[in-house]
Protein backbone atom coordinates (compact mmCIF):
# COMPACT_ATOMS: atom_id res chain seq x y z
CA UNK A 1 0.00 0.00 0.00
CA UNK A 2 2.81 2.42 0.83
CA UNK A 3 4.47 1.67 -2.47
CA UNK A 4 1.22 2.50 -4.20
CA UNK A 5 0.84 5.72 -2.26
CA UNK A 6 4.30 6.93 -3.15
CA UNK A 7 3.55 6.08 -6.76
CA UNK A 8 0.65 8.49 -6.86
CA UNK A 9 2.40 11.33 -5.12
CA UNK A 10 0.30 14.22 -6.43
CA UNK A 11 3.24 16.52 -6.99
CA UNK A 12 5.34 14.17 -9.09
CA UNK A 13 4.86 14.52 -12.83
CA UNK A 14 3.28 11.22 -13.86
CA UNK A 15 4.23 9.09 -16.82
CA UNK A 16 1.98 9.52 -19.86
CA UNK A 17 -0.30 6.53 -20.47
CA UNK A 18 -1.84 7.79 -23.69
CA UNK A 19 -0.08 10.14 -26.05
CA UNK A 20 -2.31 11.69 -28.66
CA UNK A 21 -0.65 13.58 -31.48
CA UNK A 22 -2.23 15.54 -34.31
CA UNK A 23 -5.54 13.72 -34.00
CA UNK A 24 -8.28 14.77 -36.42
CA UNK A 25 -11.77 13.27 -36.53
CA UNK A 26 -14.51 13.70 -39.09
CA UNK A 27 -18.16 12.84 -39.62
CA UNK A 28 -18.33 12.77 -43.41
CA UNK A 29 -17.23 16.32 -44.27
CA UNK A 30 -17.57 17.76 -40.79
CA UNK A 31 -14.25 18.22 -39.10
CA UNK A 32 -15.19 17.79 -35.43
CA UNK A 33 -11.83 17.18 -33.74
CA UNK A 34 -8.99 19.36 -34.98
CA UNK A 35 -5.32 18.54 -34.63
CA UNK A 36 -5.33 17.54 -30.96
CA UNK A 37 -2.01 16.82 -29.27
CA UNK A 38 -2.27 15.80 -25.65
CA UNK A 39 -0.71 13.41 -23.13
CA UNK A 40 -2.96 11.60 -20.67
CA UNK A 41 -1.04 10.94 -17.45
CA UNK A 42 -1.04 7.49 -15.91
CA UNK A 43 -3.23 6.81 -12.86
CA UNK A 44 -4.79 10.23 -12.90
CA UNK A 45 -8.19 11.56 -13.80
CA UNK A 46 -8.09 13.74 -16.89
CA UNK A 47 -11.28 15.68 -17.49
CA UNK A 48 -12.33 16.93 -20.91
CA UNK A 49 -14.62 19.92 -20.69
CA UNK A 50 -16.18 22.28 -23.17
CA UNK A 51 -19.55 23.42 -24.51
CA UNK A 52 -21.89 21.01 -26.34
CA UNK A 53 -20.65 20.10 -29.80
CA UNK A 54 -17.03 20.93 -29.06
CA UNK A 55 -15.89 17.44 -30.04
CA UNK A 56 -15.08 16.19 -26.55
CA UNK A 57 -17.11 12.98 -26.82
CA UNK A 58 -15.79 12.30 -30.31
CA UNK A 59 -12.26 12.80 -29.04
CA UNK A 60 -12.91 10.32 -26.25
CA UNK A 61 -14.34 7.78 -28.67
CA UNK A 62 -11.22 8.08 -30.83
CA UNK A 63 -9.11 6.83 -27.94
CA UNK A 64 -10.55 3.30 -28.09
CA UNK A 65 -11.56 3.50 -31.76
CA UNK A 66 -15.30 3.48 -31.01
CA UNK A 67 -15.56 6.51 -33.26
CA UNK A 68 -15.21 4.40 -36.39
CA UNK A 69 -18.42 2.46 -35.63
CA UNK A 70 -20.48 5.46 -36.65
CA UNK A 71 -21.22 5.40 -40.40
CA UNK A 72 -19.25 8.09 -42.22
CA UNK A 73 -16.87 8.64 -39.33
CA UNK A 74 -13.09 8.54 -39.65
CA UNK A 75 -10.06 9.66 -37.71
CA UNK A 76 -6.48 10.57 -38.60
CA UNK A 77 -3.46 10.99 -36.40
CA UNK A 78 -1.78 8.92 -33.74
CA UNK A 79 -2.94 7.63 -30.37
CA UNK A 80 -0.12 5.86 -28.53
CA UNK A 81 -1.04 3.50 -25.70
CA UNK A 82 2.21 2.80 -23.80
CA UNK A 83 4.06 3.63 -26.99
CA UNK A 84 1.94 1.48 -29.32
CA UNK A 85 -0.01 3.30 -32.01
CA UNK A 86 -3.59 2.06 -31.70
CA UNK A 87 -4.36 3.25 -35.23
CA UNK A 88 -1.68 1.02 -36.79
CA UNK A 89 -3.30 -1.32 -39.36
CA UNK A 90 -2.16 -4.39 -37.44
CA UNK A 91 -4.14 -3.39 -34.35
CA UNK A 92 -7.42 -5.22 -33.75
CA UNK A 93 -9.81 -2.57 -32.41
CA UNK A 94 -11.84 -5.17 -30.49
CA UNK A 95 -8.72 -6.29 -28.57
CA UNK A 96 -7.76 -2.66 -27.96
CA UNK A 97 -11.08 -2.03 -26.22
CA UNK A 98 -10.29 -4.64 -23.59
CA UNK A 99 -7.35 -2.45 -22.58
CA UNK A 100 -9.23 0.81 -22.99
CA UNK A 101 -12.69 0.29 -21.50
CA UNK A 102 -15.62 2.66 -21.77
CA UNK A 103 -18.55 3.76 -19.62
CA UNK A 104 -21.37 5.50 -21.46
CA UNK A 105 -23.66 8.41 -20.75
CA UNK A 106 -26.76 6.28 -20.36
CA UNK A 107 -26.47 3.16 -18.21
CA UNK A 108 -26.66 0.24 -20.66
CA UNK A 109 -26.67 -3.11 -18.86
CA UNK A 110 -27.55 -6.06 -21.10
CA UNK A 111 -31.32 -6.53 -20.72
CA UNK A 112 -31.36 -10.30 -21.17
CA UNK A 113 -28.67 -10.87 -18.55
CA UNK A 114 -28.74 -11.12 -14.77
CA UNK A 115 -26.65 -8.82 -12.57
CA UNK A 116 -24.07 -11.57 -12.29
CA UNK A 117 -23.98 -12.27 -16.03
CA UNK A 118 -23.66 -8.57 -16.75
CA UNK A 119 -20.44 -8.46 -14.72
CA UNK A 120 -19.15 -11.53 -16.55
CA UNK A 121 -20.39 -10.32 -19.95
CA UNK A 122 -17.00 -9.02 -21.06
CA UNK A 123 -15.40 -12.43 -20.56
CA UNK A 124 -18.30 -14.25 -22.17
CA UNK A 125 -18.23 -11.93 -25.17
CA UNK A 126 -14.48 -12.37 -25.51
CA UNK A 127 -14.61 -16.10 -25.00
CA UNK A 128 -12.06 -15.90 -22.19
CA UNK A 129 -12.17 -18.45 -19.40
CA UNK A 130 -12.79 -17.25 -15.85
CA UNK A 131 -11.35 -19.49 -13.14
CA UNK A 132 -13.49 -18.31 -10.25
CA UNK A 133 -16.45 -16.37 -11.67
CA UNK A 134 -18.08 -16.00 -8.25
CA UNK A 135 -15.01 -14.27 -6.83
CA UNK A 136 -14.61 -12.05 -9.87
CA UNK A 137 -18.25 -10.94 -9.62
CA UNK A 138 -17.88 -10.18 -5.92
CA UNK A 139 -14.58 -8.32 -6.36
CA UNK A 140 -15.88 -6.14 -9.21
CA UNK A 141 -19.18 -5.39 -7.48
CA UNK A 142 -17.29 -4.48 -4.29
CA UNK A 143 -15.03 -2.17 -6.28
CA UNK A 144 -18.07 -0.20 -7.42
CA UNK A 145 -19.68 -0.40 -3.94
CA UNK A 146 -22.66 -2.34 -5.28
CA UNK A 147 -22.00 -5.70 -3.64
CA UNK A 148 -23.92 -5.11 -0.41
CA UNK A 149 -26.93 -3.82 -2.31
CA UNK A 150 -27.21 -6.71 -4.76
CA UNK A 151 -25.49 -9.73 -3.21
CA UNK A 152 -28.81 -11.42 -2.45
CA UNK A 153 -30.23 -10.97 -5.94
CA UNK A 154 -27.39 -11.63 -8.34
CA UNK A 155 -29.76 -13.66 -10.51
CA UNK A 156 -32.18 -10.78 -11.04
CA UNK A 157 -32.02 -8.88 -14.35
CA UNK A 158 -29.45 -6.09 -14.48
CA UNK A 159 -32.14 -3.71 -15.67
CA UNK A 160 -34.15 -4.24 -12.45
CA UNK A 161 -31.73 -1.90 -10.63
CA UNK A 162 -32.09 1.87 -10.27
CA UNK A 163 -30.30 3.88 -12.92
CA UNK A 164 -27.52 4.87 -10.51
CA UNK A 165 -26.99 1.21 -9.61
CA UNK A 166 -27.15 0.28 -13.29
CA UNK A 167 -24.34 2.71 -14.05
CA UNK A 168 -22.21 1.21 -11.27
CA UNK A 169 -23.01 -2.23 -12.68
CA UNK A 170 -21.77 -1.02 -16.06
CA UNK A 171 -18.56 0.14 -14.39
CA UNK A 172 -18.18 -3.26 -12.70
CA UNK A 173 -18.65 -4.85 -16.10
CA UNK A 174 -15.78 -2.77 -17.48
CA UNK A 175 -13.56 -3.49 -14.46
CA UNK A 176 -14.10 -7.24 -14.89
CA UNK A 177 -12.13 -7.31 -18.13
CA UNK A 178 -9.26 -5.53 -16.32
CA UNK A 179 -8.56 -2.61 -18.61
CA UNK A 180 -5.71 -0.17 -18.06
CA UNK A 181 -7.57 2.92 -19.18
CA UNK A 182 -11.23 3.69 -18.53
CA UNK A 183 -13.01 6.27 -20.66
CA UNK A 184 -16.04 7.84 -19.04
CA UNK A 185 -18.45 9.67 -21.35
CA UNK A 186 -20.57 11.91 -19.10
CA UNK A 187 -21.15 8.93 -16.80
CA UNK A 188 -23.40 10.73 -14.35
CA UNK A 189 -25.33 13.11 -16.59
CA UNK A 190 -28.40 10.84 -16.52
CA UNK A 191 -28.25 10.32 -12.74
CA UNK A 192 -29.60 12.10 -9.68
CA UNK A 193 -27.22 13.96 -7.32
CA UNK A 194 -26.80 11.09 -4.86
CA UNK A 195 -26.03 8.57 -7.58
CA UNK A 196 -23.66 11.15 -9.08
CA UNK A 197 -21.83 11.43 -5.76
CA UNK A 198 -21.43 7.63 -5.72
CA UNK A 199 -19.91 7.69 -9.19
CA UNK A 200 -17.54 10.50 -8.24
CA UNK A 201 -16.35 8.64 -5.15
CA UNK A 202 -15.78 5.63 -7.33
CA UNK A 203 -13.70 7.64 -9.80
CA UNK A 204 -11.52 8.85 -6.91
CA UNK A 205 -10.89 5.25 -5.85
CA UNK A 206 -10.32 3.89 -9.33
CA UNK A 207 -7.52 6.28 -10.14
CA UNK A 208 -5.26 4.38 -7.75
CA UNK A 209 -5.17 1.56 -10.27
CA UNK A 210 -6.47 2.90 -13.57
CA UNK A 211 -5.95 5.82 -15.91
CA UNK A 212 -9.23 7.64 -16.30
CA UNK A 213 -10.43 10.07 -18.95
CA UNK A 214 -13.68 11.78 -18.06
CA UNK A 215 -15.84 13.81 -20.43
CA UNK A 216 -18.22 15.99 -18.48
CA UNK A 217 -20.27 19.11 -18.98
CA UNK A 218 -20.40 19.59 -15.25
CA UNK A 219 -17.58 21.95 -14.28
CA UNK A 220 -18.00 21.33 -10.56
CA UNK A 221 -17.62 17.64 -11.20
CA UNK A 222 -14.46 18.21 -13.21
CA UNK A 223 -13.12 20.39 -10.39
CA UNK A 224 -13.98 17.79 -7.75
CA UNK A 225 -12.57 14.66 -9.33
CA UNK A 226 -9.99 15.52 -11.97
CA UNK A 227 -6.26 16.05 -11.65
CA UNK A 228 -5.79 17.35 -15.17
CA UNK A 229 -8.16 19.18 -17.37
CA UNK A 230 -8.44 19.84 -21.09
CA UNK A 231 -10.71 22.58 -22.39
CA UNK A 232 -12.08 21.95 -25.88
CA UNK A 233 -13.77 24.57 -28.00
CA UNK A 234 -15.05 24.10 -31.58
CA UNK A 235 -12.98 20.96 -32.00
CA UNK A 236 -9.74 22.57 -30.84
CA UNK A 237 -7.83 22.02 -27.65
CA UNK A 238 -7.69 25.46 -26.07
CA UNK A 239 -5.87 24.66 -22.89
CA UNK A 240 -4.54 21.62 -21.04
CA UNK A 241 -3.07 21.79 -17.56
CA UNK A 242 -3.47 20.67 -13.99
CA UNK A 243 -7.01 21.23 -12.81
CA UNK A 244 -6.02 23.59 -9.98
CA UNK A 245 -3.99 25.68 -12.43
CA UNK A 246 -6.84 25.84 -14.95
CA UNK A 247 -9.31 26.96 -12.31
CA UNK A 248 -7.07 29.46 -10.55
CA UNK A 249 -4.83 30.73 -13.29
CA UNK A 250 -5.99 29.91 -16.83
CA UNK A 251 -3.67 31.11 -19.55
CA UNK A 252 -6.31 31.52 -22.23
CA UNK A 253 -9.03 34.11 -21.95
CA UNK A 254 -11.52 31.71 -23.61
CA UNK A 255 -10.94 29.19 -20.82
CA UNK A 256 -11.57 31.81 -18.19
CA UNK A 257 -14.71 33.03 -19.99
CA UNK A 258 -16.08 29.50 -20.13
CA UNK A 259 -15.27 28.72 -16.52
CA UNK A 260 -16.87 31.92 -15.31
CA UNK A 261 -19.98 31.30 -17.38
CA UNK A 262 -19.61 34.03 -19.98
CA UNK A 263 -20.45 31.47 -22.67
CA UNK A 264 -21.28 27.83 -22.81
CA UNK B 1 -35.31 40.31 6.20
CA UNK B 2 -38.50 41.62 7.75
CA UNK B 3 -40.74 40.78 4.78
CA UNK B 4 -43.70 38.55 5.66
CA UNK B 5 -43.11 34.91 4.91
CA UNK B 6 -45.28 33.72 2.02
CA UNK B 7 -45.08 31.26 -0.83
CA UNK B 8 -44.30 34.05 -3.26
CA UNK B 9 -41.17 36.10 -3.62
CA UNK B 10 -41.92 39.55 -2.22
CA UNK B 11 -41.54 41.36 -5.55
CA UNK B 12 -44.14 39.21 -7.35
CA UNK B 13 -47.61 40.78 -7.68
CA UNK B 14 -50.24 38.64 -5.98
CA UNK B 15 -52.86 39.08 -8.75
CA UNK B 16 -52.54 39.71 -12.49
CA UNK B 17 -52.26 43.41 -13.12
CA UNK B 18 -54.29 43.35 -16.34
CA UNK B 19 -58.08 43.27 -16.41
CA UNK B 20 -58.17 39.81 -18.01
CA UNK B 21 -59.53 37.42 -15.41
CA UNK B 22 -57.93 34.34 -16.86
CA UNK B 23 -59.06 31.97 -14.17
CA UNK B 24 -62.78 32.77 -14.21
CA UNK B 25 -64.89 29.64 -13.92
CA UNK B 26 -66.59 30.23 -17.32
CA UNK B 27 -63.28 30.12 -19.09
CA UNK B 28 -62.30 26.90 -17.38
CA UNK B 29 -65.56 25.25 -18.45
CA UNK B 30 -65.64 26.41 -22.08
CA UNK B 31 -65.09 23.75 -24.76
CA UNK B 32 -61.89 23.73 -26.80
CA UNK B 33 -61.99 24.69 -30.47
CA UNK B 34 -61.87 21.18 -31.90
CA UNK B 35 -64.55 19.69 -29.64
CA UNK B 36 -67.46 19.22 -32.15
CA UNK B 37 -65.17 17.76 -34.82
CA UNK B 38 -63.60 15.51 -32.27
CA UNK B 39 -66.98 14.03 -31.28
CA UNK B 40 -67.84 13.37 -34.92
CA UNK B 41 -64.46 11.79 -35.48
CA UNK B 42 -64.96 9.61 -32.43
CA UNK B 43 -68.27 8.35 -33.83
CA UNK B 44 -66.88 7.74 -37.34
CA UNK B 45 -63.95 5.84 -35.93
CA UNK B 46 -66.20 3.65 -33.83
CA UNK B 47 -68.40 2.91 -36.87
CA UNK B 48 -65.37 2.05 -38.96
CA UNK B 49 -64.42 -0.49 -36.35
CA UNK B 50 -67.92 -1.86 -35.96
CA UNK B 51 -68.67 -2.51 -39.66
CA UNK B 52 -65.91 -5.00 -40.42
CA UNK B 53 -66.46 -6.72 -37.08
CA UNK B 54 -70.17 -7.13 -37.87
CA UNK B 55 -69.42 -8.38 -41.38
CA UNK B 56 -67.03 -10.94 -39.99
CA UNK B 57 -69.53 -12.00 -37.34
CA UNK B 58 -72.31 -12.54 -39.91
CA UNK B 59 -69.95 -14.53 -42.11
CA UNK B 60 -68.74 -16.65 -39.24
CA UNK B 61 -72.20 -17.37 -37.87
CA UNK B 62 -73.57 -18.41 -41.28
CA UNK B 63 -70.56 -20.67 -41.91
CA UNK B 64 -70.88 -22.15 -38.43
CA UNK B 65 -74.59 -22.81 -38.98
CA UNK B 66 -73.83 -24.66 -42.24
CA UNK B 67 -70.97 -26.56 -40.64
CA UNK B 68 -72.67 -27.54 -37.41
CA UNK B 69 -74.14 -30.90 -38.48
CA UNK B 70 -70.79 -32.05 -39.88
CA UNK B 71 -68.47 -30.88 -37.10
CA UNK B 72 -67.32 -33.72 -34.89
CA UNK B 73 -64.59 -36.22 -34.28
CA UNK B 74 -65.56 -38.24 -37.36
CA UNK B 75 -65.00 -35.23 -39.58
CA UNK B 76 -61.58 -34.48 -38.11
CA UNK B 77 -60.38 -38.07 -38.27
CA UNK B 78 -62.01 -39.16 -41.53
CA UNK B 79 -60.62 -39.29 -45.04
CA UNK B 80 -62.30 -37.73 -48.10
CA UNK B 81 -65.07 -39.78 -49.65
CA UNK B 82 -67.52 -39.62 -52.49
CA UNK B 83 -70.26 -39.79 -49.90
CA UNK B 84 -70.34 -36.38 -48.24
CA UNK B 85 -71.60 -37.71 -44.90
CA UNK B 86 -68.57 -39.96 -44.58
CA UNK B 87 -65.98 -37.49 -45.81
CA UNK B 88 -63.37 -36.23 -43.35
CA UNK B 89 -60.53 -33.79 -43.33
CA UNK B 90 -57.65 -35.68 -41.72
CA UNK B 91 -55.35 -35.92 -44.78
CA UNK B 92 -55.78 -32.20 -45.46
CA UNK B 93 -55.16 -31.32 -41.81
CA UNK B 94 -52.03 -33.47 -41.62
CA UNK B 95 -50.99 -32.16 -45.05
CA UNK B 96 -51.30 -28.53 -43.89
CA UNK B 97 -49.41 -29.24 -40.68
CA UNK B 98 -46.54 -31.05 -42.41
CA UNK B 99 -46.40 -28.42 -45.14
CA UNK B 100 -46.13 -25.66 -42.52
CA UNK B 101 -43.50 -27.54 -40.55
CA UNK B 102 -41.39 -28.15 -43.62
CA UNK B 103 -41.86 -24.58 -44.83
CA UNK B 104 -40.72 -23.24 -41.44
CA UNK B 105 -37.67 -25.50 -41.51
CA UNK B 106 -36.66 -24.04 -44.86
CA UNK B 107 -37.76 -20.41 -44.62
CA UNK B 108 -36.79 -19.58 -41.02
CA UNK B 109 -33.03 -20.31 -41.10
CA UNK B 110 -32.63 -18.80 -44.55
CA UNK B 111 -34.75 -15.76 -43.68
CA UNK B 112 -33.04 -15.03 -40.36
CA UNK B 113 -29.65 -15.59 -41.98
CA UNK B 114 -30.45 -13.13 -44.76
CA UNK B 115 -31.77 -10.60 -42.24
CA UNK B 116 -28.63 -10.86 -40.10
CA UNK B 117 -26.43 -10.44 -43.14
CA UNK B 118 -28.33 -7.42 -44.43
CA UNK B 119 -28.69 -5.74 -41.05
CA UNK B 120 -25.39 -6.54 -39.36
CA UNK B 121 -22.75 -7.39 -41.93
CA UNK B 122 -23.57 -5.87 -45.35
CA UNK B 123 -21.99 -2.55 -46.14
CA UNK B 124 -24.39 0.17 -47.19
CA UNK B 125 -24.13 0.27 -50.96
CA UNK B 126 -26.28 0.66 -54.02
CA UNK B 127 -26.46 -3.11 -54.33
CA UNK B 128 -27.78 -3.64 -50.81
CA UNK B 129 -30.34 -0.86 -51.26
CA UNK B 130 -31.47 -2.55 -54.47
CA UNK B 131 -31.76 -5.90 -52.70
CA UNK B 132 -33.72 -4.30 -49.85
CA UNK B 133 -36.10 -2.61 -52.28
CA UNK B 134 -36.66 -5.90 -54.08
CA UNK B 135 -37.38 -7.77 -50.87
CA UNK B 136 -40.11 -5.31 -49.91
CA UNK B 137 -41.53 -5.55 -53.43
CA UNK B 138 -41.44 -9.34 -53.41
CA UNK B 139 -43.57 -9.33 -50.26
CA UNK B 140 -46.32 -7.76 -52.37
CA UNK B 141 -46.12 -10.09 -55.38
CA UNK B 142 -49.35 -12.13 -55.88
CA UNK B 143 -48.93 -15.63 -54.56
CA UNK B 144 -49.94 -17.26 -57.85
CA UNK B 145 -46.72 -15.92 -59.38
CA UNK B 146 -44.78 -17.85 -56.75
CA UNK B 147 -46.89 -20.87 -57.71
CA UNK B 148 -45.83 -20.55 -61.36
CA UNK B 149 -42.21 -20.19 -60.31
CA UNK B 150 -42.53 -23.26 -58.06
CA UNK B 151 -44.13 -25.25 -60.88
CA UNK B 152 -41.33 -24.42 -63.30
CA UNK B 153 -38.37 -24.69 -60.92
CA UNK B 154 -39.26 -27.24 -58.25
CA UNK B 155 -41.85 -29.46 -59.90
CA UNK B 156 -40.40 -29.58 -63.42
CA UNK B 157 -36.72 -28.55 -63.45
CA UNK B 158 -35.85 -30.22 -60.14
CA UNK B 159 -38.21 -33.18 -60.77
CA UNK B 160 -39.76 -32.96 -57.32
CA UNK B 161 -43.23 -33.60 -58.71
CA UNK B 162 -46.38 -32.62 -56.85
CA UNK B 163 -44.70 -33.45 -53.54
CA UNK B 164 -44.79 -31.93 -50.08
CA UNK B 165 -41.21 -30.77 -50.63
CA UNK B 166 -42.12 -28.87 -53.80
CA UNK B 167 -45.05 -27.27 -51.96
CA UNK B 168 -42.90 -26.32 -48.98
CA UNK B 169 -40.18 -24.83 -51.18
CA UNK B 170 -42.79 -22.78 -53.04
CA UNK B 171 -44.37 -21.51 -49.84
CA UNK B 172 -40.89 -20.77 -48.44
CA UNK B 173 -40.26 -18.43 -51.36
CA UNK B 174 -43.55 -16.74 -50.60
CA UNK B 175 -42.70 -16.37 -46.92
CA UNK B 176 -39.05 -15.39 -47.20
CA UNK B 177 -39.60 -11.65 -47.86
CA UNK B 178 -41.89 -11.46 -44.84
CA UNK B 179 -39.54 -13.43 -42.60
CA UNK B 180 -36.58 -11.30 -43.69
CA UNK B 181 -38.44 -8.05 -43.08
CA UNK B 182 -39.79 -8.95 -39.64
CA UNK B 183 -36.40 -10.32 -38.57
CA UNK B 184 -34.67 -7.15 -39.72
CA UNK B 185 -37.14 -5.05 -37.79
CA UNK B 186 -36.46 -7.16 -34.73
CA UNK B 187 -32.70 -6.70 -35.13
CA UNK B 188 -33.16 -2.99 -35.61
CA UNK B 189 -35.16 -2.76 -32.37
CA UNK B 190 -32.01 -3.48 -30.34
CA UNK B 191 -30.84 -0.07 -29.14
CA UNK B 192 -27.50 1.33 -30.27
CA UNK B 193 -26.46 1.73 -26.63
CA UNK B 194 -26.49 -2.04 -26.17
CA UNK B 195 -24.37 -2.56 -29.28
CA UNK B 196 -21.92 0.09 -28.07
CA UNK B 197 -21.68 -1.65 -24.71
CA UNK B 198 -20.65 -4.82 -26.55
CA UNK B 199 -18.06 -3.04 -28.67
CA UNK B 200 -16.78 -1.23 -25.61
CA UNK B 201 -16.09 -4.56 -23.93
CA UNK B 202 -14.07 -5.75 -26.91
CA UNK B 203 -16.66 -8.14 -28.36
CA UNK B 204 -16.51 -9.13 -32.00
CA UNK B 205 -19.64 -9.07 -34.10
CA UNK B 206 -20.33 -12.78 -33.92
CA UNK B 207 -20.18 -12.99 -30.12
CA UNK B 208 -22.27 -9.85 -29.84
CA UNK B 209 -24.95 -11.36 -32.08
CA UNK B 210 -24.99 -14.71 -30.37
CA UNK B 211 -24.87 -13.61 -26.74
CA UNK B 212 -26.65 -10.26 -26.73
CA UNK B 213 -28.49 -9.23 -29.90
CA UNK B 214 -30.24 -12.48 -30.84
CA UNK B 215 -31.46 -13.26 -27.30
CA UNK B 216 -32.86 -9.72 -27.16
CA UNK B 217 -34.79 -9.83 -30.42
CA UNK B 218 -35.78 -13.50 -30.37
CA UNK B 219 -39.37 -12.89 -29.13
CA UNK B 220 -40.07 -10.36 -31.86
CA UNK B 221 -38.58 -12.56 -34.57
CA UNK B 222 -40.55 -15.58 -33.45
CA UNK B 223 -43.83 -13.67 -33.31
CA UNK B 224 -43.31 -12.32 -36.81
CA UNK B 225 -42.50 -15.78 -38.13
CA UNK B 226 -45.55 -17.43 -36.56
CA UNK B 227 -47.81 -14.70 -37.93
CA UNK B 228 -46.29 -15.19 -41.39
CA UNK B 229 -46.87 -18.96 -41.14
CA UNK B 230 -50.45 -18.40 -40.01
CA UNK B 231 -50.98 -16.40 -43.17
CA UNK B 232 -49.32 -19.01 -45.34
CA UNK B 233 -51.53 -21.81 -44.04
CA UNK B 234 -54.44 -20.21 -45.87
CA UNK B 235 -52.60 -19.97 -49.21
CA UNK B 236 -54.37 -21.84 -51.99
CA UNK B 237 -53.33 -20.41 -55.35
CA UNK B 238 -49.63 -21.36 -55.38
CA UNK B 239 -50.42 -24.92 -54.31
CA UNK B 240 -53.09 -25.31 -56.99
CA UNK B 241 -50.58 -24.02 -59.51
CA UNK B 242 -47.95 -26.57 -58.63
CA UNK B 243 -50.64 -29.21 -58.93
CA UNK B 244 -51.23 -30.28 -55.35
CA UNK B 245 -54.08 -32.77 -55.19
CA UNK B 246 -57.56 -32.01 -53.99
CA UNK B 247 -58.53 -35.61 -53.35
CA UNK B 248 -56.08 -37.46 -51.14
CA UNK B 249 -57.25 -40.50 -49.24
CA UNK B 250 -53.97 -41.19 -47.41
CA UNK B 251 -51.64 -39.37 -45.06
CA UNK B 252 -48.31 -38.05 -46.36
CA UNK B 253 -45.50 -40.35 -45.23
CA UNK B 254 -42.44 -38.59 -46.64
CA UNK B 255 -41.43 -35.27 -48.14
CA UNK B 256 -41.96 -36.84 -51.56
CA UNK B 257 -45.59 -37.85 -51.04
CA UNK B 258 -48.46 -36.14 -52.70
CA UNK B 259 -50.52 -34.03 -50.34
CA UNK B 260 -53.56 -31.87 -49.91
CA UNK B 261 -54.15 -28.98 -47.54
CA UNK B 262 -57.12 -27.48 -45.74
CA UNK B 263 -57.77 -24.64 -48.21
CA UNK B 264 -57.40 -27.02 -51.16
CA UNK B 265 -59.87 -29.45 -49.62
CA UNK B 266 -62.31 -26.62 -48.96
CA UNK B 267 -61.89 -25.45 -52.55
CA UNK B 268 -62.55 -28.96 -53.86
CA UNK B 269 -65.71 -29.41 -51.81
CA UNK B 270 -67.14 -26.03 -52.64
CA UNK B 271 -66.73 -26.72 -56.38
CA UNK B 272 -68.98 -29.78 -56.11
CA UNK B 273 -72.59 -29.27 -57.21
CA UNK B 274 -74.12 -31.26 -54.32
CA UNK B 275 -75.11 -29.03 -51.40
CA UNK B 276 -74.13 -31.64 -48.82
CA UNK B 277 -70.51 -31.14 -49.90
CA UNK B 278 -70.94 -27.44 -49.19
CA UNK B 279 -71.61 -28.38 -45.58
CA UNK B 280 -68.27 -30.15 -45.58
CA UNK B 281 -66.64 -27.03 -47.00
CA UNK B 282 -68.15 -24.92 -44.22
CA UNK B 283 -66.87 -27.36 -41.62
CA UNK B 284 -63.45 -27.21 -43.26
CA UNK B 285 -63.51 -23.41 -43.04
CA UNK B 286 -64.27 -23.61 -39.33
CA UNK B 287 -61.32 -25.97 -38.83
CA UNK B 288 -59.00 -23.70 -40.84
CA UNK B 289 -60.09 -20.62 -38.86
CA UNK B 290 -59.56 -22.49 -35.61
CA UNK B 291 -56.03 -23.47 -36.67
CA UNK B 292 -55.20 -19.87 -37.62
CA UNK B 293 -56.62 -18.52 -34.37
CA UNK B 294 -54.58 -21.04 -32.42
CA UNK B 295 -51.41 -20.01 -34.21
CA UNK B 296 -52.03 -16.29 -33.69
CA UNK B 297 -52.93 -16.89 -30.06
CA UNK B 298 -49.75 -18.89 -29.60
CA UNK B 299 -47.73 -16.02 -31.10
CA UNK B 300 -49.30 -13.53 -28.70
CA UNK B 301 -48.79 -15.81 -25.72
CA UNK B 302 -45.17 -16.43 -26.67
CA UNK B 303 -44.43 -12.75 -27.07
CA UNK B 304 -46.00 -11.88 -23.73
CA UNK B 305 -44.11 -14.67 -22.02
CA UNK B 306 -40.72 -13.96 -23.52
CA UNK B 307 -40.99 -10.23 -23.15
CA UNK B 308 -41.68 -10.49 -19.46
CA UNK B 309 -38.09 -11.62 -19.20
CA UNK B 310 -37.02 -8.43 -20.98
CA UNK B 311 -37.98 -5.42 -18.90
CA UNK B 312 -37.07 -2.05 -20.35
Amino acid sequence: MSALESEIDPDATPEPKLQISHLDAYFNDRHVVRDITLSVPQRRVTAIIGPSGCGKSTFLRCLNRMHEHVPGARARGAVMLDGVDVYHPSINPARLRRHVGMVFQKPNPFPTMSIRDNVLAGHRLNGTHVDAPGELVERCLRQVALWDEVKDRLGRPGVSLSSGQQQRLCMARVLAVEPEVILLDEPSSALDPIATAHIEELIEELKERYTLVLVTHNLQQAARVSDYMAFFYLGNLVEFDRTDVIFTNPKESRTEDYLTGKFG
Amino acid sequence: MSAPVSGLPPDLPSAPASGRSSASSDDLRAPTAGAPVEQAFHAIGFLALLLPLLAFLVLFVSVLADAWPRLGWGFLSGIPSRKPQLAGILPALVGSASLMGLTALIAVPVGIGAAIYLEEYARRSRLTSLIELNISNLAGVPSIIYGLLGLEVFVRAMHLGRSLLAGALTLSLLLLPMVIMTSREALRSVPLSVREACHGLGADRFCMLRLVILPMCFPRMLTGIILALARAIGETAPLLTIGALTYVAFLPDSVHSAFSTLPLQIFAWISRPQTSFHENAAAGIVVLLAVMLLMNGFALWLRARLQRRLPG
